[in-house]
């Protein structure tokens, strides 16, 4: 059985949702809890349309449901979890009749997805950014590892908690330590004796301990100065981060901005120095999938111009700045350095690679890879740890002024701000503009046609853009997305953070639409 | 699993039950002539040309279709099998074109090899007829319904495999089956091409831009775009990506692709890549060399470091971009700025 979470997995991870349907087309039973009707629930078991931003109320109440008729993994919870007992507390407080309300959901249905979800073993989770980009992100996603713990369902093949990642290589950079906490392999940079490993493999004599900024912290550091240097390498931050008069304003207010990509975007207008790369076709080297896959990735065809490998710039400057590093390709980075001093990788060696990759932790030479992690009911941290969360409503809920919600994702025609799928010849004829989804009654209370201009405004901008009358989204509510600048869904935005992840919540703002 | 014991062509042969003639010959290095039969799907037994001799029986059997069974004494080749695949291949070549000069997949075309290897000659093709009820272009792809064979591979592609439910079989006026094809229900995922065996279905990008035989090199990579980390295969020609077809076999994706991963390479080849460092001035930008550009960045960094401190630099890394790219701006900030501030869009 599968139960996707927040996920529009056949737009969003195409080729992902083709096994889940094979899957499902065999007998697998499938549960979708989401605010759209999107396409997997054409063939769902079971789809319950939640308000936006009320997950936790779901799941707590699920497992409400999954204590008080107790039909939770007695073993599994008392063998390999601690904190049952104040999870239990917790969840008492969600009785279904209670959170019928906050999520639009009937009490008997929760009751009976409860049941469902107990019935059948294992059950695999898969979720996106409909659970994490959320002011409550972190607490959504501990809340979902809460109800896989309580069904017994860690630690088995097709089972556990697997989100789908974003972007191609999005696992790979944080497991490459581009996060300001860890160097590779989630090394604690808090730790001197791992800070010490990385000081001598790098030949300097110390390193910091404090972790640095995440992006929202440095866009705002730009303002105020304290952040003077930005170096801003492949990501179109103009576009797409939240609220983008406020971005834009950040970078205007910036001293020194370098950015190295492949074309001009958005964001290198800022910029005072900007270098060209080359691209993924063009070099050799590695992409980490969502199942932790380390894939090679193989030069076809030579960078234009000057263009030059990111490796090779960072190396360049590195010199620059007096440090001579030895390594001169991607495989003798990989080969000497990450997989030297990254326990998890020390087995991945690039003539490893050559067919279908390997799983991660991989740690000597002679292992297969890890195609699911906590087996036997093994977590990292030795047994499961249950972290009971309260609901919290998104940071802006809907008003009489502004009274509908937004809530915004990815189309299956393009990949984000469309600097590449926007110059592929075909993809834009399949989609060449930005819609504003709204439900039908909506519409019809409007006064609104299907494919009429018009415009949504939030407390923070407008944009003028075709409405697009569907049944997959509810009353109440406005879909979008941020492929296209003009009417890029982040000029509406809330920049409102999970005050952990800081992850913003791009799931959930207020805005409100009129007719032009 | 039980075995059954059999022979094939003479040769004792153990196969799992519930497995194929076809699979079982295939285990042992026998090959049997195939056109609708694909790896991927569920045997389809549409074309008849994989037809096998069982325990001598006048009416020979489909191998891809027809399970083993204990004794079962199969013959594969023969000459009155030969002289009834020639049979089934001129029957298509009947009602098809004579389109290798200007088809696409000329050179690696299933049609065109099994009629090379069964010598088939001189058939009359009076009129080439459509197999398909409504033929179809998207963005992408195109029909040529007179040179389909009818093997319905594509419309098990397009339902087993991708789930779309795009094609379909119908019953034609004569009430002999059609491929029907529902526009609204396409994602131009290219399952259908991949998995077709004749130039019935081309891709529009690479339409007559190249000869099979031309393409030098087809280098595996993976897919730039999500996170599900696809195997493709790139067909380079002349130094350029001219199309990208998925890794039959390969994981995760086992051959399979989305539009994107299939058709969205070509912003490689953009004019409006960006060729050379710019640096600004004056509010422009302006063309510059690699070195002056590393140079005033390397400075500009020294100055602030040594006005500010370290962490008055910042840098957000690219989840796009690959690993060693990312470890290595990582360790520029950590080990020669001193700073940890380092990030990427992790959380979105
Ligand atoms: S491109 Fe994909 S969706 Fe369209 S007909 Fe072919 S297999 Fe079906
Ligand atoms: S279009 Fe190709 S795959 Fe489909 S039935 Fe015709 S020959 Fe077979
Ligand atoms: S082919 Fe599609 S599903 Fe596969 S990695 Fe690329 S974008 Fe994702
Ligand atoms: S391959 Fe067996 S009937 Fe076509």
């Amino acid at each position: 059985m599968f139960l996707v979470i927040g996920s529009n997995m056949t737009e969003a991870h195409p080729v992902a949702s083709t096994f889940l349907k094979n899957a499902v087309f065999n007998g697998a039973q499938l549960i979708v809890f989401d605010p759209r009707k999107h396409k997997l629930c054409d063939i769902a078991t079971l789809h319950l349309p939640l308000k936006v931003g009320s997950d936790i109320a779901l799941l707590n109440a699920l497992m409400h449901v999954l204590i008080s008729e107790d039909i939770y993994d007695h073993k599994f919870v008392e063998f390999c979890t601690v904190g049952f007992d104040e999870l239990k507390a917790k969840v008492m407080n969600y009785p279904p009749e209670r959170v019928a309300d906050i999520c639009g959901i009937d009490a008997g249905i929760i009751r009976d997805t409860a049941r469902r979800l107990a019935a059948v073993k294992p059950v695999m989770v898969c979720y996106t950014l409909g659970i994490t980009e959320h002011t409550c992100g972190r607490n959504n996603v501990l809340s979902v590892a809460n109800l896989q713990m309580l069904l017994g369902n860690m630690g088995l093949e097709c089972g556990g908690v697997n989100p789908l990642r974003g972007q191609n290589n999005v696992q790979g950079a944080c497991d490459m330590g581009a996060l300001p906490n860890v160097f590779p392999g989630y090394q604690s940079v808090t730790d001197a004796a791992i800070r010490e490993k990385f000081a001598q493999a790098w030949g300097v004599n110390d390193l910091p301990e404090q972790p640095g900024l995440m992006i929202p912290q440095m866009l705002e550091g730009l303002v105020t100065r304290q952040v003077r240097g930005f170096y801003i390498f492949g990501e179109n931050l103009a576009n797409t981060e939240p609220d983008i008069r406020k971005v834009e304003h950040e970078l205007a207010s910036a001293e020194f901005i370098v950015c190295q990509d492949i074309f001009e975007t958005e964001t290198t207008r800022f910029a005072h120095v900007v270098f060209p790369a080359a691209a993924w076709s063009e070099n050799d080297g590695t992409f980490t999938s969502s199942e932790r896959r380390v894939n090679r990735v193989r030069t076809a065809s030579a960078p234009p111009g000057l263009a030059k490998p990111n490796w090779w710039i960072f190396k360049q400057i590195a010199q620059r700045m007096g440090h001579d590093w030895p390594s001169d390709s991607a495989q003798e980075i990989w080969d000497n350095e990450v997989s030297v001093l990254a326990p998890s990788y020390m087995g991945i060696k690039y003539t490893r690679l050559e067919n279908n990759g390997l799983q991660w932790p991989c740690p000597n030479e002679d292992h297969p890879g890890t195609c699911y992690l906590h087996q036997n009911g093994e977590f990292t941290c030795g047994l499961g740890r249950f972290n009971a969360v309260d609901w919290t409503p998104p940071a802006e809920v809907p008003d009489g002024e502004y009274p509908l919600v937004l809530s915004t994702g990815r189309r299956l025609y393009h990949y984000h701000t469309r600097t590449q799928t926007g110059r592929c010849q075909g993809l834009n004829d399949l989609l060449g503009e930005e819609t504003a989804d709204i439900s039908l009654q909506d519409a019809s209370a409007m006064g609104i046609e299907q494919g009429e201009k018009i415009r949504v405004k939030s407390r923070r901008g407008e944009v003028t853009v075709k409405a697009r009358v569907t049944p997959e989204v509810q009353p109440g509510m406005v879909w979008m997305a941020f492929h296209f600048r003009e009417n890029c869904s982040n000029w509406l935005t809330n920049p409102a953070f999970d005050p952990v992840t800081l992850t913003a919540e791009y799931k959930a703002c207020a805005v409100r639409i009129e007719k032009l | 699993m039980a075995m059954v014991k059999m022979t094939i062509d003479g040769r004792d042969v153990a196969a799992p039950e519930g497995s194929t003639i076809l699979q079982a010959a295939k285990s042992v290095g026998i090959r049997i002539p195939t056109l609708c039969y694909h790896e991927r799907l569920k045997p389809i037994g549409s074309c008849g040309l994989c037809i096998v001799e069982v325990d001598g029986s006048a009416t020979p059997v489909a191998a891809c279709e027809t399970p083993v069974r204990d004794g079962m004494e199969v013959v594969t080749s023969s000459d009155r099998l030969f002289c009834m695949r020639q049979e089934v291949l001129k029957s298509i070549l009947v009602h098809h074109p004579l389109d290798c000069p200007i088809c696409d997949k000329a050179g690696e075309c299933l049609l065109q090899d099994l009629v090379y290897e069964h010598g088939v000659t001189g058939v009359e093709a009076p009129a080439p007829s459509a197999k398909f009820r409504n033929g179809y272009a998207t963005a992408f792809l195109r029909s040529w319904p007179e040179r389909c064979v009818l093997c319905f591979r594509c419309v098990a592609a397009c339902t087993e495999i991708q789930g779309h439910f795009a094609l379909s079989t119908v019953e034609g006026p004569d009430g002999s089956p059609l491929v029907a094809y529902d526009e609204s229900k396409c994602v131009s995922c290219g399952e259908c091409i991949q998995l077709c065996p004749t130039g019935a279905l081309v891709e529009k990008k690479s339409e007559r831009r190249w000869r099979n035989w031309e393409v030098e090199q087809k280098v595996r990579t993976t897919c730039p775009y999500c996170g599900v980390g696809c195997q493709q295969l790139l067909h380079v020609k002349n130094g350029r990506i001219v199309k990208v077809s998925g890794v039959e076999g390969a994981e995760p994706n086992q051959g399979r692709l989305c539009v994107k991963g299939r058709y969205g390479f070509d912003f490689i080849y953009s004019e409006e890549r960006l060729k050379t460092p710019l640096i600004r001035e004056n509010g422009r930008f302006r063309e510059a060399s690699f070195d002056e550009a590393l140079d005033l960045v390397a400075g500009r960094f020294k100055k602030i470091i040594a006005e500010s401190g370290s962490d008055a630099i910042a840098g957000v890394s690219c989840a796009r971009s690959i690993n060693e790219d990312s470890y290595q701006m990582q360790k520029l900030f950590r080990a020669v700025i001193g700073t940890n501030n380092i990030d990427h869009c992790a959380r979105t």
